[in-house]
């Protein structure tokens, strides 16, 4: 089987038992970055030289036998932009920090490395963050493996497409409002929105504080089990992290020989308000037939009216842009990032800097942050938001009180057009409807490919389970990866000179230049 | 809710964001659609509810507040956009 062919965890226990080179397999997928990332964008940053460096570090450790516990060690990952790499530029895929280079790594990133992770560069994605299609990045829209003119969802659009595309076996995002699981099921890939405070945040540049969380896209759900594992744990440098035991996911993996065992008996909700307007036919019928199959196979499957769902997206934009504007306020030219060079006084500096630096979607979430937190409106709506967020967590609380876990979908629509959404900020904003709950809630989630457009785009669903039931998903996504092959597909993109037949990417020039 | 060019301007200025006309004119807009679109809350009534502002508010994580050094300064100083020996330049701050 050719190296890329494998899974993270394949590709760990062929370096384990020493059938491939930690270079080997590093140079696969830097071979693979430089045929095809000009005509998909995934990359901000690849890290070339340093890659295969640490690729021999990390050959000489194993042979003297270290990363004795990882089964990741060796094994290569992208990053998104957005998580703090010592020495290595990172941007969030913003004008503002395109020259900054940490000091220091995120713990995610950390604890990767202490596991033998050999990072291959930094990802493409939304300007921090903000936005669903990684169209809003300075350096350009990425474009989706499987069909190049369409977008690879977002904001860790990079992060999914690099792996889809056999630019990285598995890759680290963020999730502050559906960031890893809308991407993952535009490229029919399994990834994980682990329960708030899981992994530290320490290291990951904030959008909204009280909603984001760092997780993992892979293949497979074994995959994210294994990587969620690796960076989860209580951090003294994030306050908000939590003491949790235990991490060890895996133990919760399917029998291959049994995955009914997994699910026999497990409930079920099906939110029947979720399947109604506003969703594609084809995913609905997609998700039911899933639903069907864990029924068939042992699971109380039941339809029940998940409440207050369409208010979620207006309490999640409430929320999301007011932390942000707090957050941002922290970029304004002085001790790292840009500064203008236009400036006449202190104040002009904040100003210009600011102005210069930030892209359209950041200002107006920062404007409408600003606006939220205002005096003579923070009743009306940023109080409002936080009730609202309240009453959420109410009906998610009585929901896992009778069903372990509810399936839902994750986006309305398979993947859309490069440019087709863009220009309506209500209507990108509005197809958060199936994600956010999930990040106000705090709750874990995992998005998993369960079936095929009529266009041959992937589609995806998402098991959501209650504060701490990563486990009980884990389980029953591994039964049902065990009994289909979606997750096995890979786009024509993805062979050795699968690119060829690429267009151009259009849209790939910095914003800047527009 | 109807945002104005008034609004706007105080809004650019607690954002610390200069805007162009053009800037105004769709920001303007874009909010006006977005205010209109999140004011669907008021069809709630939550009167009296409590506000959840963190997932899980009711943990506090504390350590012990022991003075630790992590970076040093040449690490720290090496992104500033100006500096002079070991201080952030910038411009005058005070008349």
């Amino acid at each position: 089987m050719e190296i890329r062919e494998m899974t993270a965890l394949e590709l760990g226990q062929k370096i384990r038992s020493g059938e491939v080179k930690v270079r080997e397999a590093a140079e696969a997928y830097l071979d693979a970055v430089e045929e095809k990332d000009g005509k998909i964008n995934a990359y901000i940053t690849v890290t070339k030289e340093d890659a295969l460096a640490r690729a021999d570090e990390v050959q000489k450790s194993l042979e003297n036998g270290g990363f004795e516990k990882s089964r990741l060690a060796g094994v290569p990952v992208a990053i998104k932009d957005n998580l703090c790499t010592e020495g290595v530029i990172t941007s969030a895929a913003s004008h503002i920090l395109d020259n900054f280079i940490p000091p220091y790594s995120a713990t995610a990133v950390l604890k990767a490395e202490e596991s033998g992770a050999v990072m291959l560069g930094k990802t493409n994605m939304d300007e921090f963050a903000m936005g669903g299609s990684t169209e809003t990045s300075y350096f350009g829209a990425c474009g989706n493996p499987w069909d190049t003119s369409r977008v690879p969802g977002g904001s860790s659009g990079g992060s999914a497409a690099a792996v889809a595309a056999g630019m990285a076996p598995y890759a680290l995002g963020s999730d502050t409002g559906g960031s890893i699981r809308q991407p993952s099921a535009f490229n029919g890939l399994t990834g994980i929105k682990p329960t708030y405070g899981s992994v530290s945040r320490y290291g990951l540049l904030a959008y909204a504080s009280s909603l984001d969380q760092i997780g993992p896209i892979a293949h497979d759900v074994k995959d994210c089990a294994a990587v969620l594992e690796m960076i989860s744990g209580r951090d003294d440098r994030d306050s908000t992290s939590i003491m949790r035991m235990p991490f060890d996911f895996s133990n919760s993996i399917s029998d291959p020989e049994d995955p009914a065992a997994s699910i026999k008996g497990m409930k079920i909700g099906i939110p029947s308000n979720c399947f109604g307007e506003g969703l594609d036919l084809e995913i609905k019928e997609a998700i039911i037939n899933a639903a069907k199959l864990l029924e068939s196979e042992g699971a109380v499957v039941e339809e029940f009216k998940l409440p207050d769902i369409d208010y979620a997206v207006p309490a999640y934009y409430i929320i999301a842009c007011a932390e942000a504007s707090s957050n941002l306020s922290r970029y304004d030219g002085i001790k790292y990032g840009l500064r203008t060079n236009s400036a006449e006084d202190i104040l002009e500096t904040y100003y210009k800097s600011r102005s210069e630096g930030f892209g359209t979607e950041v200002k107006r979430r920062i404007m409408l942050g600003s606006f939220v937190l205002s005096s003579g409106y923070f009743d009306a709506y940023y109080k409002k938001a936080l009730q609202v967020r309240g009453l959420i967590k109410r009906s998610f609380d009585d929901v896992f009180s009778r069903y372990d876990m509810i399936i839902s979908p994750v986006s309305p629509t398979t993947a859309y057009k490069i440019g087709g959404q863009i220009s309506d900020p209500v209507a990108m904003y509005m197809a958060d409807i199936y994600t956010v709950s999930v990040n106000l809630t705090g709750v874990p989630s995992i998005s998993l490919p369960c079936g095929f457009s009529s266009e041959g785009l992937p589609i995806g669903m998402q098991f959501i389970g209650d504060s701490f039931a990563e486990s009980k998903l884990i389980k029953a996504a591994s039964a049902y990866q065990e009994m289909t092959d979606f997750h096995r597909r890979r786009p024509a993109s993805f062979a050795q000179g699968g690119a060829d037949e690429l267009p151009e990417m259009k849209n790939k020039e910095r914003s800047a230049a527009e | 809710m109807q945002i104005n060019e008034d609004l706007i301007g105080y809004l650019g200025d607690l954002s610390r964001l200069y805007l162009s006309d053009e800037e105004k004119r769709t920001m303007e807009s874009d909010l006006t659609d977005i205010l209109n679109y999140v004011d669907k809350l008021s069809e709630l009534d939550t009167a009296g509810l409590p506000e959840m502002s963190h997932p899980f508010s009711e943990v506090n994580n504390f350590r012990e507040d022991e003075v630790v050094n992590h970076d040093d300064r040449e690490r720290l100083l090496a992104n500033a956009p100006e500096k002079r020996g070991s201080y952030f330049k910038v411009l005058k701050t005070v008349e």
